[in-house]
């Protein structure tokens, strides 16, 4: 036992520790229940009393992927036995497939557009903090207001004219018109937090490897850049994250071709009404990669999610 | 991996004609650098900007394109600022935004203060307790119009069973479809503020944690010194330390909450009627559904100066509690 005076008892520490855990399970059971949903059948899912306990089954996902008709019993006869193994789940509905949905593509335009905005936000943010972070630029501290200044606006407001300015450029439903779009926004985060990251690495490396004969851009490709591997990588998440996730823009501005997850996970209906287990699959698959980068975020949460104005 | 960067300097000497053209001078490379963001955030940020400013004074429709587009003035300002509806809505904002910041801030700060005491795996639990806040708004909507099912969904399930676990506080069990929390009138605006609380308490949560963590021991130690109880150090020391920390989540979660649209519109669209048709969703309807693009954009350039107004005023305020 510790004499300081600033360490709980014993007995604080677990009281402590039960209430976080109670919080936490009752936090996590919403996401349980999404992740678990997904896995059960339409019967299971919509039962009283909820059921924890059910046979799991990958109809949801099945149902997810794919378009289905209500067949007769003699389209029934005429198709044949299924061969496959989701043929057969479908079956089992009596449905017969009709073709692959479209959560396949909105998923596939998430992650090209997610990918995307966060590449060409890291090129520009990197260079654009490493400038601030180490040369007198002109109405230095007006720029970076002004970059953040960006983040108020609601999303719905700027949309108007972008609605308006996509449409004349033929940006509208394209992918690079929302890769361009979501740098734009996220280069305010990635400015702001970069600058911190950059801060942080001593001037005096650059300045001996300028000695040594670097040019100012070797200096910055090959001392920098090296050292703010950390924090370009949290900060790519972030962006990555938020690009992920977006909807108000991608609702307004999308339709078919460039439409992510976000918009067309709701939109996802059954044969007869609302097939929540594939509701519940789509966004399960959609979900539990941001937990998996969450996990890995964990050290520079705090320094993310507020402008790297906390930096603990 | 960890050679230090002296050693990777000293390996990687430049060949002679590299040192010969030295590069471009720090003033241009500083601005090649700044260039694009700049030229990317003016073209994507501040020209919209402004063209919603220049179209909040015309009459323009986008539905409507051939139409001749007039010169009103400051028309649309005067009639948002005299519309009741809007006003309606304004108040649904202020709801939402009061009671998410109040349950958040106290849940937030309880939390932060018992994964202080630095239990076991404090860790662990704190990364679980985040995820909410990572996740997509408008999928969590979606799915938790589904928890608020009456009959079936988890939350009717939930309140029913601890309705009925003894003692009866509420002398009566709550039967699972006897309520909507989305089809309401009187329950819908709970329903948003209960599902923003439990994605958005975690960041309240992170800053407090921040906050607590920079207090260093021998402020306490001091206090026990000049024997100061328990419930004093709590209202004199944590409280004033933490206070900066909370206020900047404050600042956070009032401009995010004031510019809500995804999580609400997807769990209840505004409805029932227009009971949770926060400002956001209510924009969207005049600009996208109704076409009115003169008037929205005058909208919009309220709703833009309304936000940065409140968060300069606040921001001044915050820097004065720093300063004490």
């Amino acid at each position: 036992m510790s004499n300081s005076v600033t360490e709980p008892s014993v007995r604080t520490k677990w009281t402590a520790g039960t209430l976080v855990i109670l919080y936490a399970v009752i936090t996590l059971l919403p996401l349980v229940w999404i992740i678990a949903t997904g896995f059960k059948s339409p019967s299971d899912a919509i039962a009283y009393p909820p059921t924890v306990l059910f046979a799991p089954t990958l109809e949801g996902y099945v149902n997810l992927f794919t378009d289905r008709t209500r067949a007769t019993a003699q389209m029934l006869a005429d198709e044949g036995e299924p061969t496959t193994w989701y043929g057969r789940i479908v079956r089992e509905q009596g449905n017969v497939i009709a073709g692959p949905s479209r959560y396949g593509e909105r998923f596939l335009n998430s992650v090209i557009i997610g990918f995307g905005s966060t590449a060409l936000c890291m090129v520009l943010g990197t260079m654009a903090a490493y400038a601030f972070s180490r040369f007198k630029v002109p109405l230095k501290d007006d720029l970076l207001f002004f970059i953040l200044s960006t983040r108020m606006m609601p999303p719905i407001a700027v949309a108007i004219p972008i609605y308006l300015m996509f449409s004349k450029l033929g940006l509208s439903d394209t992918h690079l018109g929302m890769i361009l779009l979501y740098t734009a926004v996220n280069l305010s985060l990635s400015v702001w937090l970069l600058k911190g990251f950059i801060d942080e690495i001593p001037v005096e490396y650059e300045e001996a490897a300028l000695i040594d004969g670097y040019s100012r851009f070797q200096a910055f490709t090959k001392v920098v850049l090296p050292q703010a591997a950390t924090g370009i990588a949290s900060t790519a998440i972030f962006c990555l994250i938020f690009a992920w996730n977006e909807y108000a823009f991608a609702v307004l501005l999308t339709s078919g071709t460039a439409q992510t997850a976000p918009p067309f996970i709701p939109t996802i209906i059954g044969v007869s009404g609302k097939d929540w287990p594939a509701v519940a699959a789509g966004a399960t698959i959609f979900l539990v990669p941001v937990m998996v980068f969450t996990i890995l975020l964990r050290k520079h949460l705090l320094r993310g999610i507020t402008f790297g104005a906390v930096r603990k | 991996m960890t050679q230090s960067p002296i050693d990777r300097i000293a390996r990687a000497t430049p060949a002679p004609l590299s040192r010969r053209i030295r590069g471009l001078s720090d003033r241009t490379i500083a601005w090649i650098f700044v260039a694009p963001t700049i030229v990317l955030l003016l073209a994507v940020n501040i020209f919209p900007l402004i063209w919603t400013v220049r179209l909040s004074f015309t009459n323009f429709r986008v539905n409507r394109p051939n139409n001749p587009v007039e010169w009103v003035g400051l028309e649309n300002y005067r009639r948002i600022l005299t519309d009741s509806d809007i006003w309606g809505t304004m108040q649904v904002t202020a709801h939402f935004l009061i009671w998410t910041i109040i349950l958040q801030v106290l849940i937030g700060f309880a939390l932060a203060f018992l994964i202080n005491k630095n239990f076991r795996g404090n860790d662990l639990w704190t990364t679980i307790i985040v995820f909410p806040m990572m996740l997509s708004p408008a999928v969590v909507g979606n799915f938790w119009t589904f928890l608020y099912q009456p009959q079936i969904g988890l939350f009717n399930y939930a309140v029913s069973y601890l309705s009925c676990i003894p003692p009866d506080w509420l002398l009566t069990c709550i039967d699972p479809s006897s309520f909507s929390m989305i089809g309401d009138v009187g329950l819908a605006p709970w329903a948003i503020v209960i599902a923003d609380t439990w994605m958005w308490t975690p960041f309240v949560m992170l800053i407090c944690l921040a906050g607590l963590r920079s207090i260093p021991d021998f402020i306490y130690e001091a206090a026990e010194c000049d024997r100061a109880g328990k419930w004093r150090q709590f209202w004199t020391i944590t409280i004033p330390m933490v206070l900066p920390f909370l206020m900047l989540a404050v600042l956070f979660r009032g401009i995010e909450n004031f510019k809500m649209f995804d999580l609400v519109v997807q769990l209840t669209g505004g409805g029932p009627g227009s009971i949770t048709e926060v400002t956001s969703i209510n924009l969207k309807r005049e600009a996208f559904e109704k076409w009115r693009t003169g008037y929205s954009s005058a909208y919009a350039v309220i709703l833009f100066v309304t936000i940065f107004g409140l968060a300069s005023i606040y921001v001044k305020a915050l820097n004065k509690v720093k300063d004490r």
